[in-house]
């Protein structure tokens, strides 16, 4: 097999990994364009659409690979399901039948309605834009900012983790200081005061999510890498004279892992909680995009009324639905570790 | 003779576990008979059943555990028609069991006293005041000091060894009929295990109660057991009275096991270790007919794979003697077991490593709240002085907490000497941290580590691990040939070459050792120290992996400095030892010189300490009394006269002893006089004829009022009780004068 011979250019240690490497290159060619086309703003129904091409098929081919190594537990491959279904949503988006999300058509239509030649499957909202329509591409900004949030938390949290746990010492003290400081906020004043100062807009979010996620990830972080450093491959790498950074990157971190996964499917949840409540509050996202938070907002009025609360029961299920897949995956993969 | 009812039966017992991978057979047609009073060990390795069977009586399997077919029957009933109740009550008050890690078996959050008094609360249902006081006394039989204070403290304020007692107390309380003793000392130290071993025969002596006693030390059970039964993958295949099987084994496997032990007289040149090809077959692939077929020198094919194998009795062998060998009659026993290839004696050459009055001392502070309490100096290494040849193997010897690990650590650099010289060649290193020293004096010496589950790192593969320590030492730098030296490698350690690819939890324990062997040879070193690297591995891989250490050492002259608690294996493979006691050198010689007279009083304590498998080796008991002392208070004067049997008051207490020069390179630090030292018998002997044998065991048959055979042992109780009387200065630990200023 030609592809696990090493090669010259790159004899590194993720030279063998081929599984995880298809694995990764597969979130790559998701989350890549997902995010470019999001975060770049562009207007549905350019050519900027094709870019999503080639996500559809691997989110279909990551759902396969997972479904195969989880199917042991129900809970995970259920939660992998919902999962999978809104990432598969987010990516063929620009090519379903839809209506534009922000062109006001026939306001107050209630589901099932027909108005002309149209049908409103979930009605329409009072500025009269399909609510189908928005609730499906709603959910790309929810996944990709909450997503993104979450992993540059992570990159932090797990950083300030390692240097504190392995090199212990005053690294320690300061780091588990500024950490304890962070989490003693109520995590929605934390977030209130850091977008009232730096001013709502997406990568704003991520800075508050990074500083309300961070110090707990970093205390799971610092608490496996005190574990790991007293394993005998650490010492034998310290005897050869490696660096502490090379310790931390090569051997604590990749056996920090397993604990990590599961943290971060639950993370994702909060962080989209966070998000949506963010955006409720008119502190995240802006309008007129669709946006799940958003929707909520917006229709809180009129939902009042029994007969329009279709408004704002479609968004609320959507995020639930997407929320309680990131749990059950967690969950799952939890049951799974501690089986084996 | 009144035909006794046996306390436990196991009749044609099977049991399997039920995991999703379907039906795993852990035990397969085991049968025992256990008489009052009465002591079986049951030996294996990990894996071969033997906790299952324990489990299995204690009726204590969990979910997926389960008797399949056979009984087992306690006192004459089958505990299988027992209702949840009757266990119960069976559990703890007619059955009692001692774990391995005494740790585990004591709740952390409750009293000692508290959880000794449950015992008679729940079973007899006595009052407090009457539990505690039945408590006291059993602690008082279990030989613990001051009795009141260890009743009232928490399992963690008192030492390894004072909770191994503990538990063995509570096991007694209620007085069981048998005795179920899993691996009990095996987390202990060996002067420690010693004294627990003398206990636990005392108490079977005195209250006839019956022990299974498992373990994996075939001396251990010599020295504990009447019977033997030897497990192999889930089955019985020898069993026996310990005299007739180890004198006249009548299984491969047994053979095979006794010829991978270091015993005496074994020789790491002229006679080495011979050990068992191939690997304990999973329990769900296990070959047809004979477990043992595909690894044993003996298979013929039709013979032995075909139909499951029987128990046969053993002609010219006492009664109860069987063996689970289907060629039992083809195979001539009397042939020795096949030599292990000899090796050439490479002369030590010139001094690589010499350690000069090399001191560690750790600054800690008591730590207290707000303030910076009081300084406590440790005193891990304290004037070490020997040095090391080239090709030459060198052993510290020590139990833990004397130093040796803090000793290494100087060594590799993570600690820096705290006075003192260690020279590598001509270069000084004892003070040069390792992140100071060349990739050349790095690679010069390198570690072979204890624990095969931590020394590689799960995440990356075999070969990558080897690669980094070649490009690191900058042994190669072109990728293909790096790629070809980490090949080599694996072929030098005996590992096939795909091994490369894999990751560590698709290793074996004793491959992922000798992957660990072959990342400590990458850097072509000259000196490798290894840290007991065989003692968490099952005895028939320990052989194959020593084994390699020293054919590697002796291919590329490599000085070894073997780190180790066991003198078997060190007596097997060293050239020169160093006992270490308490961070100090207690005595250092050839290891000729050590194993004989004159000893170190503490040497001596160390030898007859370790358990031997051979019925010809009589040894003098002599059972060390007290703790170790911690480091951060040792005793004024001799380290180890707290615990000395020839401790001299007002001189080994008060004043550090003076070192002695026995002869060249035989050191000793000790007050006794040349005369006395000198005057010393020695711990061991091997002894021709086997017919003095049975007396240096077997003491605690005298007191078993079994059957017949037991009769002649009479005398041997008389010389268990000789040693303690003949020490010359009797002191326990409550003697010593208190050293609180």
């Amino acid at each position: 097999m030609a592809d696990i011979t090493i090669e010259p250019a790159a004899p590194s240690i993720l030279a063998q990994l081929t599984r995880t490497r298809i694995i990764a290159l597969l979130m790559a060619l998701v989350w890549l364009p997902l995010s470019a086309y999001v975060i770049s703003g562009v207007t549905p129904g350019g050519s900027a659409d094709y870019m999503l091409l080639p996500s559809i098929p691997a989110v279909i081919l990551l759902y396969l690979i997972a479904f195969r190594a989880w199917r042991e537990s129900w809970v995970a491959v259920l939660g992998l399901s919902l999962v999978c279904f809104w990432l598969l949503v987010a990516v063929s988006v620009p090519f379903l039948p839809l209506f534009d999300p922000n062109k006001p058509i026939a306001p107050f239509q209630i589901p099932f309605a027909t108005k002309g030649e149209n049908f409103y499957l979930l009605g329409t909202d009072y500025k009269g834009r399909d609510i189908l329509s928005r609730t499906l591409w709603g959910c790309q900004r929810v996944i990709v900012w909450g997503v993104t949030a979450t992993l540059v938390a992570y990159m932090v949290g797990m950083l300030f983790g390692l240097l504190a746990g392995y090199l212990s010492g005053w690294w320690d003290e300061i780091i588990s200081f500024l950490g304890n400081v962070l989490l003693s906020f109520p995590v929605m004043v934390l977030f209130i005061v850091i977008l009232n100062y730096l001013g709502p807009s997406g990568f704003n979010i991520i800075v508050a999510v990074t500083f309300a996620s961070a110090p707990a990830i970093m205390r799971i972080v610092r608490g496996l890498a005190l574990d790991i450093k007293t394993r005998d491959y650490v010492f034998a790498a310290q005897t050869r004279g490696e660096s502490p950074l090379w310790i931390m990157f090569v051997e604590l971190l990749p056996n920090v892992r397993g604990p990590i996964i599961v943290d971060a499917c639950l993370r994702l949840g909060y962080t989209t909680v966070a998000i949506t409540t963010l955006t409720f509050l008119g502190l995240g996202l802006q309008p007129p995009d669709p946006d799940w938070g958003l929707m909520i907002r917006e229709s809180a009025k009129t939902a009042m009324l029994f007969k329009f609360s279709y408004m704002l029961i479609v968004p609320a299920l959507s995020v639930s639905s997407l929320i309680l897949g990131f749990n059950l995956m967690a969950d799952g993969l939890r049951e799974m570790s501690l089986r084996d | 003779m009144t035909e006794q009812i046996p306390v436990l039966e196991c009749r044609n017992l099977c049991i399997s576990y039920f995991t999703r991978a379907g039906e795993i057979p852990a035990v397969v047609d085991f049968n025992m008979r256990l008489m009052p009073g009465e002591a079986q060990g049951i030996v294996g390795e990990s894996g071969c059943g033997k906790s299952t069977v324990a489990l299995a009586i204690m009726n204590y399997m969990g979910k997926n555990g389960k008797v399949v077919s056979g009984e087992i029957l306690f006192e004459g009933r089958d505990m299988q028609k027992m209702s949840e109740e009757e266990l119960r009550q069976l559990r703890g008050s007619r059955i009692a069991m001692v774990y391995q890690e005494p740790m585990a078996s004591l709740n952390p959050a409750m009293l000692v006293g508290d959880q000794l008094a449950e015992v008679p609360i729940y079973h007899e249902g006595v009052s407090k005041e009457e539990a505690w006081n039945r408590a006291r006394d059993m602690l008082a039989k279990v030989k613990l000091p001051e009795p009141e204070r260890i009743l009232n403290s928490y399992p963690h304020q008192i030492s390894g060894g004072q909770q191994q007692r503990v538990v063995i107390a509570m096991a007694l309380l209620s007085g069981p009929k048998l005795l179920l003793l899993d691996e009990p000392t095996t987390a202990l130290d060996v002067t420690v295990e010693a004294s627990i071993v003398d206990l636990i025969r005392e108490i079977a002596d005195e209250s006839g109660t019956s022990m299974i006693y498992i373990s994996h030390n075939l001396g251990l059970i010599l020295e504990t057991c009447d019977r033997i039964t030897v497990m192999y993958s889930g089955e019985a295949v020898e069993l026996g009275d310990v005299d007739a099987v180890f004198d006249m084994m009548r299984h491969p496997y047994t053979r095979g096991l006794f010829g991978s032990i270091p015993l005496p007289g074994a020789d790491k040149n002229a006679r080495p270790l011979v050990s068992i090809p191939g690997q304990l077959p999973l329990p769900h692939e296990r070959p047809r007919g004979c477990n043992f077929g595909p690894r044993c020198d003996f298979f013929k094919a039709g013979v032995c794979d075909a139909a499951a194998i029987r128990m046969r009795q053993v002609r010219g062998s006492g009664p109860g003697h069987w063996s689970r060998c289907e060629r039992i009659d083809d195979i001539d026993w009397d042939k020795p077991i096949a030599e292990g290839v000899s090796r050439e004696i490479t002369a030590p050459g010139d001094v690589v490593l010499k350690v000069d009055n090399m001191t560690k001392h750790y600054e800690i502070e008591e730590s207290a709240l707000f303030f910076s309490g009081e300084k406590k100096t440790v005193k891990a290494n304290e004037n070490i002085d020997f040095d090391a040849r080239e090709a030459e193997t060198v052993a510290i010897v020590g139990e833990s907490g004397c130093g040796k690990s803090t000793f290494a650590k100087v060594l590799m650099g993570l600690e820096t000497a705290t006075s003192g010289n260690v020279q590598l060649g001509n270069f000084e290193l004892g003070h040069l941290p390792v992140q100071k020293r060349s990739a050349d004096t790095i690679s010069k010496l390198q570690m072979v580590f204890q624990n095969p589950f931590d020394t590689l790192n799960p995440s990356h593969t075999v070969g990558s691990q080897i690669a980094r320590v070649i490009r690191k030492f900058g042994v190669e730098s072109d990728p293909v040939k790096v790629q070809e030296r980490v090949l080599d490698l694996l072929d030098t350690v005996k590992l096939p070459r795909d091994f490369a690819k894999r990751r560590p939890r698709q290793l074996s324990g004793g491959q992922k050792q000798r992957v660990g062997i072959a990342r400590a040879f990458a850097g072509n070193p000259s000196v490798v120290i290894a840290d007991e690297p065989v003692s968490a591995l099952d005895v028939s891989v320990q052989a194959a992996v020593t084994e390699l250490l020293m054919d590697i050492q002796a291919e590329h002259g490599t000085t070894m400095l073997f780190i180790s608690h066991d003198l078997s294996v060190v007596r097997y493979l060293a050239d020169r030892i160093v006992v270490m006691y308490l961070g100090q050198i207690m005595e250092q010689g050839t290891t000729d010189e050590i194993f004989s007279p004159p000893y170190h009083p503490y040497t001596e304590a160390l030898l007859s300490a370790v358990p031997i498998a051979d019925t010809h080796v009589k040894k003098r008991r002599i059972v060390l009394e007290g703790e170790l002392p911690s480091a951060t208070n040792p005793p004024e004067g001799c380290p180890f006269s707290t615990r000395c049997r020839y401790m001299i008051p007002g001189t080994c207490d008060v004043t550090p002893p003076p070192l002695k020069q026995m002869s060249a390179g035989h050191r000793i630090l000790c007050h006794l006089t040349d005369d006395e030292l000198n005057a010393m018998e020695p711990v061991i002997v091997i002894e021709g004829a086997p017919s003095e044998k049975k007396e240096v065991r077997r003491k605690r048959k005298s007191v078993a009022q079994g059957a017949g055979s037991k009769a002649k042992t009479q005398p041997a109780a008389k010389r268990a009780a000789k040693p303690k009387a003949a020490s010359p200065v009797k002191t326990t630990a409550k003697d010593k004068p208190s050293r609180s200023k």
